[in-house]
C-alpha cells in the first residue's frame, strides 16, 4: 500500500523518474516510466524529473540540519549535469530501497549518509544524464557521442539543444544504462562550491514542521508518569484529581508508567502533576555518583577482555621508561533542544507514524510490534528533528505513541518532557582508563598498554555482538588508533549499570581519543619531544592522517612563537573513514583557574568535500559540542536515579565560552568520500587539554576538566 | 476569555489564566515557530517578543500579557535584516531553537548597549543550542547591526 500510494504520487504523466528498487543482493536502478509500473518491483523514486524542467530528488536520510539532504541532491544534480536552480528535495517515506547499502537498515547514524552512499547516489544521478542524452540523440538522429550535456539541457551538433523537461517522454523510454561512468572530480560544477541549504529559508521563517508541531485534527497530546528511580513501579496514583483538571480526556498505566491523555499540552501536564503517583523504592535504590565512582573502581581492579598486538606486558619490563596516567570521563546526554515525541494513529488495518527519527526501519518495526500489523500496513513520515546526535536511533517513544494511539483509537502525541528526556536518555558511556606506556633509551614508543572500563552499548541493544566479553563499540579509537606501535594490549571491563547507554556523535571516540591523544602527549614530554614530531614519528609518510597533522601544524601555525601567557596543544583522530584534527590556543588565569579557548583550529580530509559549507558547520558544531563536553557536561546521579534533569543542571556551552577564532580547512585527499558529523568532535577535548598543560604544566585528565585545578596558591 | 494581541492581531482563548503563554500560542493559536525546550526559562527556545523585549513564554503565564503586543519569528517582516542576515550566514543546523535566538537578538540589537563582539556574546549568552552554530551568530548580529544602523538613519 505504501508503495502504490508512492507511485501513484510519482508517475505524473511525462516525467522521468529513476527509482530504485530493492532485489536480492542489493539494490537496482528502475525506470519508474508507466510502462513499467505494472512490474512486480516495489520502487521509490530517487528523481524526478518533470517536464516543467523541475527536479526533485527523494531522500530516505534525516534532516537533523546536518545539510546532508542538500548534499546528496548535490552529488545526484552534479552527476546529472542538473540546473541547480530546478533541483528541490524531498523527504520519502521509509521504505526499504533506503535502507543503507551497507548497513541493511535506514538510518540516519554514524556519519554514513554519504559514505554508505557514495556510489549509489551518482550512479543515479550518472544514469539519468546518459538516459536524456541518449533520448535527445535519438531524436536529432544524431550520433550520442557527438552531444554533451550542462546545465539542465543536452546539446547537440550544429548548436541545437534541449531542455531535461522536454525530454522526460522519451528519456523514459530508453533503458536504464548498465554503466553509466562518473565524472572525474575535477570536472564537479556542483560539488565543492558553495550553496546555500535547502531548508535554510523556511527554517529562518519559522515554517519547517518539527516532530513536536505535527497535529492531527481529533488527536489527545498524551505525557507520561516516568519512573524516577531505576526500575522503580508506580504503586498509587490519584486517577480523579488528574481527570478533574480540565482538558484531561484519560488516564492509563502502560508499560510500568502512567499515561495522561488531554486535549492541550499544559492540560496533560497539569494531569501528570495531580496524578501524584507513589513510586516504589526501585532496583538501585542508593545510586549515585559515589555509587558508580566505587563500581568502576572496583572493576578496574578486576580482569577484563584482552585484545593484543605484540607483547606490551615484556616490552614494558624491558621498557627505559615507562609512564601511567589514569583518566574519566562521565556520563554525557544528547541533551538535543526538541524533546523526544511521536505522534501516531492507528486503524483497524493501518498504522500512520509522524516521527523525528533517525531510524526508520527500527520505527516501523517498532510499530509493527506494538500493534500486530505487517510493516506493509506501516507508513513512517520522518518531520524535521530538533536535533538529534544519535538519541532518535531509538524507536522508545515510536513504541508509546503507537501503543498509546492503539489503546484510545485516536491519533496520540507522545511527549517527553525536558526532564523525562535528561532522566531516561542513552546516555554516552562514562568510562575510567588506566594506560600505561614504554619508552626505549631513545624516547620512542615501545609498548602501550590501555585498561578501560565502561558500560557497554551493544549489551542493551544487540548483546550477540558482545563476544567474550569484548564491546568493539567501547573500544573504538584504541584498537584502530592511526598510529604503529610495535606492543600494544587493550584491556576491557564490561560495567553493569542501570541507566541505558547509546549512540552519541563519535560515540567511544569522544572518550578514547581525548585518553590516546591525552596520553600520547605525557609520552611526547617525558621523551621531550615535540608533541607533532612525536606522533609523525609514528606515522606512515605519506598517509592520510600523516598529511593531515603536517597540514595542522602549518595551517595552526604551530612552530610559530606562542604568545605569552598562551598554550598550544594538537591531537589527531581517524575515523568514520575521515581524519580530523584540532589544534587549541588557550590561556589560563591562574586567581581563578578560568581556561579561554583563543583559537580552535580544525583540519579534517573526507576524502572528497562534497558540500564545503555543510561541513565547515558540522566542524564549528562539532567543535561546540566537544568544548561543551570539555568543560561543562556531566551526568549526575543520586537517590537511585538521575540528577542532573534539566538545562540548569546541565548546562551546554554559552555564547561567552566560544573561542574567538574557530577556523577549518579541508583537505581533499582524493580518497572516497568520508564522514563528517563524528570526525568533527573527539579531538577538541585533548587537544585543548594538551594546550592547558603547555600553559601551566598542571595535567587535567577527568572530563569535564576540573579547571579549579589550575589555580595557583 | 482571554484576549491577547498576537502578531497584530487580537486573538480570543479560553484558557486557565495560568496557562503558560507558549502552550496558548502553540497549542490553542496554532504558531508552532515558539518552541517548547526546558520548561523553566532556561534554554531561551520559547523566546518571543512582548513589547519588543524578549520574553520566554515558557514560564510567562497568559494573563500576565495583558495588553501587551506578542511578536512571534512570522510576525517580522520576511526581509527583516535579522532574517536576512541569518540566511546569509547559513546560522541553523537544525533549526530548533533558531526562531528564539532570532527574536533575541533582535531585542538585543534594538535595545543593546553594547554591541561589540563582546557585549553581543553577553546578551547571548543565556540562550541554548545543541548544534553549536554559535560562531555563525555574532557574524550574523554584526551583520544585521549594520543594516539595522543604515536603516534607522534613512
Amino acid at each position: 500500500m505504501t508503495a502504490s500510494l508512492t507511485r501513484r504520487q510519482f508517475l505524473k504523466n511525462g516525467c522521468l523518474v529513476l527509482a530504485v528498487a530493492a532485489v536480492s543482493g542489493g539494490v537496482t536502478l528502475v525506470n519508474l516510466s508507466p510502462a513499467s509500473a505494472a512490474a512486480n518491483f516495489k520502487p521509490h523514486a530517487f528523481l524526478e524529473i518533470a517536464p516543467d524542467d523541475t527536479i526533485t530528488v527523494w531522500v530516505g536520510q534525516t534532516n537533523l540540519g546536518q545539510g546532508t539532504q542538500t548534499g546528496i541532491a548535490m552529488i545526484i544534480a552534479d552527476e546529472l549535469d542538473a540546473d541547480w536552480n530546478r533541483v528541490g528535495v524531498r523527504m520519502a517515506l521509509a521504505a526499504d530501497v533506503f535502507k543503507d547499502p551497507k548497513w541493511g537498515v535506514q538510518l540516519t547514524a554514524g556519519s554514513t549518509s554519504i559514505r554508505h552512499r557514495w556510489d549509489l547516489l551518482r550512479t543515479v544521478g550518472a544514469a539519468a544524464r546518459l538516459m536524456l542524452l541518449r533520448a535527445a540523440a535519438e531524436e536529432w538522429n544524431v550520433d550520442p557521442a557527438r552531444c554533451s550535456t550542462k546545465s539542465g539541457k543536452v546539446h547537440g551538433p550544429d548548436g541545437r539543444s534541449l531542455s531535461y523537461g522536454r525530454l522526460t517522454d522519451a528519456a523514459s523510454r530508453q533503458e536504464v544504462p548498465k554503466d553509466s561512468p562518473f565524472k572525474n572530480a575535477r570536472d564537479y560544477t556542483i560539488m565543492g562550491t558553495y550553496r546555500r541549504r535547502f531548508d535554510m529559508v523556511d527554517k529562518v521563517q519559522g515554517r519547517t514542521q518539527f516532530g513536536l508541531d505535527v497535529r492531527m485534527p481529533d488527536m489527545l497530546i498524551a505525557v507520561l508518569a516516568r519512573p524516577p528511580r531505576y526500575g522503580a513501579k508506580p504503586e498509587s496514583y490519584d486517577e480523579k484529581a488528574a481527570m478533574a483538571v480540565k482538558g484531561v480526556r484519560k488516564v492509563l498505566p502502560y508499560d510500568g508508567k502512567v499515561a495522561v491523555f488531554a486535549e492541550t499540552t499544559h492540560a496533560a501536564l497539569k494531569g501528570r502533576d495531580a496524578l501524584a503517583v507513589k513510586w516504589s523504592k526501585g532496583d538501585v535504590p542508593d545510586l549515585s555518583d559515589k555509587y558508580i565512582a566505587d563500581l568502576f573502581g572496583e572493576k578496574m581492579s578486576g580482569p577484563g577482555a584482552i585484545l593484543s598486538q605484540g607483547d606490551a606486558e615484556k616490552a614494558l619490563a624491558g621498557a627505559a621508561s615507562v609512564i601511567e596516567a589514569s583518566y574519566s570521563v562521565p556520563f554525557v546526554s544528547h541533551a538535543q533542544l526538541e524533546p523526544t515525541n511521536c505522534t501516531a494513529f492507528v486503524e483497524a488495518d493501518r498504522c500512520r507514524v509522524w516521527a523525528p527519527t533517525q531510524g526508520q526501519t527500527a520505527s516501523l518495526q517498532a510499530a509493527a510490534e506494538a500493534t500486530g500489523l505487517p510493516v506493509d500496513k506501516i507508513e513512517v513520515m520522518t518531520t524535521f528533528c530538533g536535533g538529534g546526535f544519535g538519541r532518535r536511533i531509538e524507536s522508545d517513544v515510536v513504541t508509546e505513541a503507537v501503543a498509546l494511539s492503539k489503546a484510545v483509537g485516536r491519533p496520540v502525541k507522545v511527549m517527553w518532557t525536558r526532564e523525562d528526556d535528561f532522566s531516561d536518555d542513552v546516555y554516552r558511556p562514562a568510562s575510567v582508563c588506566h594506560i600505561q606506556g614504554g619508552l626505549d633509551a631513545q624516547g620512542d614508543i615501545t609498548a602501550w598498554r590501555h585498561k578501560i572500563a565502561s558500560p557497554s552499548i551493544f549489551s542493551r541493544v544487540s548483546p550477540e555482538a558482545v563476544k567474550d566479553g569484548m564491546d568493539s563499540s567501547s573500544i573504538q579509537g584504541l584498537d584502530d588508533m592511526p598510529y604503529k606501535l610495535p606492543n600494544r594490549l587493550i584491556e576491557y571491563v564490561l560495567v553493569d549499570l542501570p541507566m541505558r547507554v547509546g549512540w552519541l556523535r563519535s560515540v567511544a571516540y569522544s572518550y578514547n581519543v581525548f585518553t590516546v591523544e591525552s596520553f600520547m602527549d605525557e609520552l611526547a614530554r617525558k621523551a621531550g619531544k615535540d608533541p607533532v614530531a612525536f606522533r609523525l614519528a609514528l606515522l606512515e609518510p605519506g598517509s592520510r592522517p600523516h598529511k593531515l597533522l603536517t597540514a595542522l601544524a602549518e595551517k595552526s601555525g604551530w612552530n610559530t612563537p606562542v604568545p605569552p601567557g598562551r598554550g598550544r596543544g594538537v591531537a589527531l583522530t581517524d575515523c568514520f573513514e575521515s581524519v580530523a584534527g584540532h589544534m587549541a590556543e588557550v590561556s589560563v588565569d591562574r586567581a581563578s583557574g578560568k581556561v579561554t579557548v583563543h583559537r580552535l583550529v580544525c583540519v579534517v580530509d573526507s576524502g572528497v568535500s562534497v558540500y564545503p559549507d555543510a561541513l565547515t558547520a558540522q566542524m564549528e558544531g562539532g567543535a561546540i559540542i566537544g568544548l561543551s563536553m570539555t568543560f561543562n557536561e556531566a551526568m549526575r546521579f543520586a537517590d537511585g536515579g538521575v540528577a542532573s534533569t534539566n538545562y540548569s543542571g546541565y548546562p551546554l556551552l554559552s555564547m561567552t565560552q566560544v573561542p574567538e577564532k574557530v577556523e577549518v580547512h579541508m583537505i581533499d585527499s582524493g580518497a572516497k568520500a568520508g564522514g563528517i558529523g563524528e570526525p568533527s568532535v573527539p579531538t577538541v577535548a585533548p587537544a585543548v587539554a594538551n594546550a592547558i598543560f603547555n600553559a601551566t604544566g598542571v595535567r587535567l585528565r577527568d572530563l569535564p576538566l576540573d579547571t579549579s585545578k589550575l589555580k595557583k596558591a | 476569555m482571554i484576549v491577547i494581541n498576537v502578531n497584530g492581531k487580537d486573538r480570543q482563548v479560553d484558557v486557565d489564566p495560568d496557562t503558560p503563554l507558549l502552550w496558548v500560542l502553540r497549542d490553542d493559536l496554532g504558531v508552532t515557530s515558539v518552541k517548547y525546550g526546558c520548561g523553566e526559562g532556561m534554554c531561551g527556545v520559547c523566546t518571543v517578543l512582548i513589547d519588543g523585549a524578549a520574553e520566554r513564554s515558557c514560564v510567562t503565564p497568559v494573563s500576565s500579557v495583558g495588553k501587551g503586543k506578542v511578536v512571534t519569528i512570522e510576525g517580522l517582516p520576511e526581509d527583516h535584516p535579522v532574517k536576512l542576515a541569518w540566511i546569509e550566514n547559513q546560522v541553523p543546523q537544525c533549526g530548533y531553537c533558531q526562531p528564539g535566538m532570532m527574536l533575541q537578538a533582535v531585542d538585543v540589537l534594538t535595545h543593546g548597549k553594547d554591541l561589540s563582539e563582546a557585549g553581543l556574546a553577553s546578551a547571548m549568552d543565556d540562550f541554548t543550542c545543541r548544534c553549536g552554530t554559535h560562531p555563525r551568530v555574532l557574524p550574523a548580529m554584526k551583520q544585521a547591526a549594520a543594516t539595522m544602523k543604515k536603516g534607522s538613519k534613512s
